[in-house]
């Protein structure tokens, strides 16, 4: 099944897969290779992230200097804000944090950590990855109809994304739906692969408590991601008819409910938001093992915990909704449940901050990734504790104070995350080295900045700045003393920050060509991916591995070197 | 290659089949008198009644339709877990929800469009149910709002 | 078959075959999205006494009947797993062919049935009733649709004695679509 390694020295240079014989077409683009659909899914994620970061810096520039003619964009008007705003919402959650955290990551790292040669519906994964290209495509091509990109938030709520005559988009907001509805089956056929897959297609001698970290996390979030789409899935139906067609599903005067779609809505998007940040815990977990040379301090427990934030993360969605005019006595209990979610993600917090306490951490720029994905993601949980709680909600609702707390955990899991996982398996997925120098001013560069946007806007939504508006000008109680800078200084520092991405790309497209050459091991790590060459041939292993311990025995006394790779046989006794 | 081999082929034999004799046409005899009993449950016109053979027998009738033709109950227990979890995290939904979409008034707010829905809707069905004329299907244009 | 399968396909931890895990994850998922609909449904309906002006004039005749043919296509559906357990592939695709009248014969009769109720005024947009009425069976009815695609597939397959572990998998698919329907007739028929 496996061929030699010699293809290795040329998969995947760009330089060399025109010699290939499998042609390039089939190669890269009708693959069933879970590493190539990997990629498919990682630079598609790359591309929307572009998108994703136009757009926020077209309309952070409109926010900052309003009827300015935004270079390279042109005169922001507020029909522009409106798509921009919502594709930027969108693109970023569903076709960034998703496809690169779980698609991505999942399709790459899930036959190769587990010691097998592919997933084990290989065609459906094709079929998954083209259903998700169709998505983006459907969604981009909604950027060029008559009226433009749907302009009813990302989130959706309806009348305001149900009718024409509110969003203005007649024909962006069916498209959009239909996009993100095209997503969603992408994910839950990748998603039933996945979990199929590990479940039966572990390496002989894996149990369950040798999985790695990251691989347990991506299953669980699949699992999150299925059982709580549904809702969001029928409700997308209806609204779709809603538009198009006329019906009253979200219309009370003919006998619908608005609140039903917020409900439906958050039902799927508050579990979502663990099904993004569980594959982020579970890279940082895998980063942190490696470079502290310390075994994970409490294995189980991280276990646990992510299912308790899985279990619990269904039973706190109305937190969304708390001005929406939802009964006050369910706010209640939201409120209780949404604190109690907090306890196992700061146990999952602590569990990683002990397996840091007395290693040998070596600071290499994924490590860094990762210790910077702790400190950012805990300040964007613990604001959430001010609008968890019902009664400071009411305050702080629909102000900047909203949008840099889900920042602060978002940008840590879709870009912190990310960043963290491309540098980390850089040499196995492409055989090269990266720049160790820029990846540091990259790191370094993005924290800075991304710090610099969102504190200010802290500041801003403790005072009360309200979010979407699209011109502050018109408001003088918005344009008190000093606010102004402060979004001027938000704005600034989200072009620094977009600036020192085009390091990262140039590191990241260098180091593709001209990287130096990755040995098969080079950090020294035990999980099975290791084990293959960098990059895996097709088919990953020359052998296919058995198992005889868990992920993370590093500095293991029995152990010849402070790494224990999970297929070396023990010593015969 | 040999040790690393599969432990059991896709073919394996399932944990269930061999030596397993339902007779799935008895089976299925029991869920069609079932299904009668169901459409005759409401001509008694007795509420209570109506609603036990309505959902009462889908209960069962899924029940008998999951053991048998599904052999969930041949499957590992956790399948059988899973489903009903799924199902579970819907009654949580409609839990969730219901406050604040079935219920149209509660602790100081008052759904006032849905109530006026409701009125206007029932003010129509009963013209057409009492006024005569207009045969059963009298309601559908009533309820129109264009 | 020219597709070569990876090792992972011949690998089954769980006892499970792999095929038959993945249906029972799909219909996971399915549950979630059939309650979605009829969750939002059954808090409308009790939320809207007028509803039952509306329900009174869908045809519990054509419903009944529809759940007879369901019940039926099931029974085949059984039959072919178990003639595919004997490994008779041709016996299964024979019954796997009545499974596919069944849900042809179950189309056909929404078709005619819908045809007169948009004929009587009732349609998607009249009301919210009607909406839900329509949008429901339509996604179950999408739902046999696929179902039956999917048969005729495993069926030619299984004529050729290929295969035929996807006879019980498409079963049980089948099942859950029959189960469906065995709420959704009490809901959109009985309870008027």
């Amino acid at each position: 099944m496996s061929t030699a390694t010699a293809e290795a020295g040329h998969g995947h240079s760009h330089d060399a897969h025109g010699h290939h014989d499998e042609g390039f077409i089939k190669k890269y683009f009708w693959s069933t290779d879970h590493k190539i659909i990997g990629f498919q899914y990682m630079f598609t994620g790359m591309f929307m992230a572009l998108i994703g970061g136009f757009t926020v810096y077209a309309f952070r520039m409109q926010l900052a200097f309003p009827g300015m003619s935004v270079p390279g964009f042109g005169r922001v008007t507020a029909h522009d804000y409106n798509s921009l705003v919502t594709t930027h919402g969108s693109v970023m959650i569903f076709w960034v944090a998703m496809p690169v955290l779980i698609a991505a990551l999942g399709n790459y790292l899930i036959p190769l950590m587990i010691g097998c040669d592919d997933m084990v519906f290989p065609r459906i994964n094709r079929l998954s990855y083209q259903i998700f290209l169709l998505s983006a495509v459907v969604l981009i091509a909604s950027f060029f109809v008559e009226g433009g990109a749907f302009g009813g938030a990302w989130t959706a709520y309806p009348p305001l994304s149900a009718s024409a005559a509110y969003n203005l988009t007649p024909k962006g907001a069916p498209l959009w739906l239909i996009a993100v509805a095209l997503e969603f089956v992408a994910f839950l056929l990748g998603g039933i692969n996945f979990i199929t897959t590990v479940m039966n297609s572990r390496a002989p001698g894996m149990k369950m408590f040798d999985v790695p970290i990251v691989v347990w996390m991506i299953i669980i979030a699949s699992i999150l991601f299925m059982a709580s789409v549904g809702p969001l899935v029928a409700g997308a139906v209806m609204l779709l008819f809603d538009q198009t067609v006329g019906t009253g599903f979200f219309d009370p005067s003919r006998g619908g409910d608005p609140v039903l779609w917020q409900h439906l809505f958050w039902f799927f998007g508050h579990p979502e938001v663990y099904v993004v940040l569980l594959p982020a815990m579970g890279v940082v977990a895998e980063i942190i093992t490696v470079f502290s040379r310390k075994k994970l301090f409490a294995y189980k427990t991280v276990l646990y915990t992510a299912i308790g934030t899985g279990v619990l993360s269904f039973f706190v969605w109305a937190h969304h909704q708390f001005v929406a005019g939802i009964d006050p006595r369910m706010a209640n209990i939201f409120s209780v449940t949404t604190l109690l979610i907090s306890i196992p993600v700061a146990e999952m917090v602590f569990v990683y901050i002990a397996t840091l306490y007395g290693g040998s951490i070596r600071l290499t720029t994924p490590m860094l990734w990762a210790l910077a994905f702790i400190g950012e993601f805990l300040i964007g949980g613990v604001t959430g504790i001010f609008l968890g709680s019902s009664g400071s909600d009411i305050y702080f609702h629909d102000t900047y104070f909203v949008i840099a707390h889900f920042h602060y955990t978002f940008f840590p899991i879709a870009f912190i995350g990310s960043f963290a996982a491309i540098t980390y398996w850089f040499p196995k997925m492409f055989g090269k080295m990266m720049n160790e120098t820029w990846g540091k001013v990259h790191f370094w560069g993005t924290i800075v900045s991304f710090n610099f946007i969102f504190i200010p806007l802290f500041f801003l939504g403790a005072r009360g700045d309200h979010r979407r508006i699209y011109d502050y000008t018109h408001f003088p109680d918005l344009m008190r003393s000093g606010m102004q800078e402060l979004r001027v200084l938000a704005t600034l520092a989200l072009i620094v920050l977009l600036a020192f991405q085009v390091i990262f790309l140039v590191n990241f497209f260098y180091s593709l060509v001209k990287g130096k050459k990755a040995e098969q091991n080079p950090w020294k790590a035990n999980t099975l991916e290791w084990v293959a060459a960098s990059p895996p041939p097709h088919g990953n292993f020359p052998e296919l591995p058995t198992v005889y311990r868990g992920p993370y025995e590093y500095s293991h006394p029995e152990a010849r070197d402070d790494y224990w790779p999970q297929n070396q046989p023990p010593a015969t006794a | 290659m040999s040790d690393t081999a599969p432990a059991a082929p896709t073919a394996a034999p399932a944990p269930h089949g061999e030596g397993h004799h339902t007779n799935y046409v008895k089976i299925w005899g029991i869920l069609v008198v079932l299904l009668v009993i169901s459409v005759l449950g409401p001509m008694l016109e007795i509420r209570a009644v109506t609603l036990i053979t309505a959902f009462g027998i889908a209960l069962v009738k899924a029940y008998l339709v999951a053991k048998h033709f599904m052999h969930i109950s041949l499957e590992r227990k956790w399948i059988t877990y899973l489903m009903v979890t799924m199902l579970a995290l819907m009654l949580v939904m409609v839990g969730g929800v219901a406050p604040d979409v079935l219920k149209h008034d509660g602790l100081r707010w008052e759904n006032v469009a849905a109530k006026e829905s409701v009125k206007k809707g029932n003010e129509a069905g009963e013209k057409a149910a009492h006024g005569g004329g207009h045969g059963e299907h009298g309601a559908a244009p009533a309820g129109e709002h264009h | 078959m020219a597709f070569p399968r990876p090792i992972a396909t011949t690998r089954s931890v769980t006892g499970i075959p792999t095929g038959r895990l993945a249906v029972w994850w799909v219909i996971a998922s399915e549950i979630v999205i059939f309650g979605g609909v009829l969750g939002s449904y059954i808090m409308h309906r009790l939320g809207h006494s007028d509803w039952q002006y509306q329900s009174a004039n869908t045809n519990t005749w054509a419903g009944a009947f529809n759940t007879l043919v369901l019940l039926t296509s099931s029974l085949c559906a059984v039959l072919a797993h178990q003639a595919a357990e004997k490994k008779d592939g041709p016996k299964a695709a024979r019954f796997l062919m009545f499974t596919v009248l069944g849900g042809l014969t179950f189309l056909v009769v929404k078709a005619f049935e819908w045809t007169n109720e948009i004929k009587h005024g009732y349609t998607l947009t009249s009301n919210t009733f009607w909406s839900f009425y329509y949008t429901a069976a339509g996604l179950h009815g999408f739902h046999v649709l696929a179902g039956m695609v999917i048969m005729l597939f495993v069926a030619a397959d299984a004529r050729k004695n290929r295969e035929l572990q996807r006879v019980e998998n498409i079963g049980i698919y089948w099942h859950f679509v029959d189960v469906v329907w065995i709420f959704l007739f009490p809901l959109l028929y009985i309870a008027k």
